[in-house]
């Protein structure tokens, strides 16, 4: 791609990206006092993850069996409260053989 | 401090090796599209998500206008703010505004995650551990994509799309596995998801804003019924 174009579509999108992160970083220092807040705040990652992975895990590979087969390896491993990495690079090879296989 | 460090390199490494697989498959997309190599790092480099600079990469792609480019981020990248907003109650003396500043940008999802499991208070000398090894698996891992791609049967880089989500569901079963109310967050956020995805009505909604409305949604929910106020004694043990 031709740099100039490329570079002003890099700074937009890293701008954005870097703003929405900084902002509430540096902008709330003190502690949020209400009980409510504190409470939303505690959940929010989980509920982000959840929402992030599902449904798109089933599309993540292009192919449903595949997909399945990985996400069936990782909820088991991950129930089993294995390592990021251990239940990443075994639902990635559990599509992998299914695919060869299908 | 050297010793928050290196706990927090250490924490990273799980996360900076799924990086690497997810950010390979990137860089192959990357180049497949037009774009040099260099180019494929420079976009990792600078922006350090996953969902955003995917969709960033095909609007680059499709020659979109810059408002579009900024909506979309904006849109996909929104829940960074809630996640900073979240950290920001969980840092430490030792944050003072240059760290704030550097830190901030390197939030991911997992990064929030792992930190926000911490107990008590974090402070830069863990953060800056557990942010090193995440931002060079990530630059790293679109380099290697973005040469060595083309070389890879398509099964290989396929099956490499599961990486980040196998990450994501092992961040949260343990937690899911031991908390009613974490279960019930998610259970929410992910049956809203799913319905958003699969009810034609709801096709309106970008990707990205689904996240926003189903995190928000289930966690405000949670908020209201389950509420969990934050113990004394998680403050003094920092």
């Amino acid at each position: 791609m031709e740099w100039k174009t490329f570079l002003v579509y890099l700074l937009v999108m890293a701008g954005v990206t870097y703003l929405i992160r900084m902002i509430p970083l540096v902008a709330i220092r003190g502690k949020v006092k209400s009980v409510f807040l504190q409470s939303f705040l505690y959940y929010v990652p989980y509920a982000v993850l959840g929402a992030m992975t599902f449904p798109a895990v089933f599309s993540a590979t292009g192919s449903l069996p595949t997909a399945l087969a990985g996400t069936a390896v990782a909820l088991v491993l991950g129930w089993m409260e294995k390592s990021l990495l251990t239940v990443a690079a075994m639902a990635c090879l559990a599509a992998l053989l299914v695919g060869l296989m299908v | 401090m050297f010793a928050s460090y290196t706990k927090g390199l250490k924490h990273g490494i799980p996360i900076a090796l799924g990086y690497l697989s997810v950010s390979f498959a990137f860089g192959i997309q990357a180049t497949s599209l037009g774009l040099s190599p260099l180019q494929a790092v420079m976009i990792s480099f600078f922006n350090v998500t996953s969902a955003g600079q995917l969709a960033g990469l095909q609007l680059m792609a499709a020659g979109a206008p810059l408002v579009e480019m900024a909506l979309t981020q904006l849109t996909i990248n929104l829940r960074y703010a809630l996640m900073s907003l979240s950290l920001s109650q969980k840092l430490d003396s030792s944050m003072t505004l240059i760290h704030r500043l550097l830190l901030s940008f390197c939030n991911t999802d997992e990064v929030f995650v792992v930190a926000s499991q911490q107990p008590g208070r974090v402070g830069r000398a863990y953060l800056y551990g557990l942010t090193n090894g995440p931002f060079l698996g990530w630059t790293a891992g679109t380099l290697l994509g973005a040469l060595a791609g083309g070389i890879l049967p398509g099964a290989v880089t396929e099956a490499l799309g599961l990486a980040i989500y196998g990450m994501f569901i092992a961040i949260i079963l343990p937690p899911f596995r031991r908390s009613c109310e974490v279960r019930t967050v998610i259970l929410i956020s992910v049956c809203m998801s799913c319905l958003f995805a699969f009810v034609p009505l709801f096709g309106f909604l970008s990707s990205g804003f689904r996240i926003i409305v189903c995190a928000v949604v289930a966690s405000a929910l949670g908020a209201w019924l389950m509420p969990r106020p934050v113990k004394d004694e998680e403050e003094v043990a920092a």
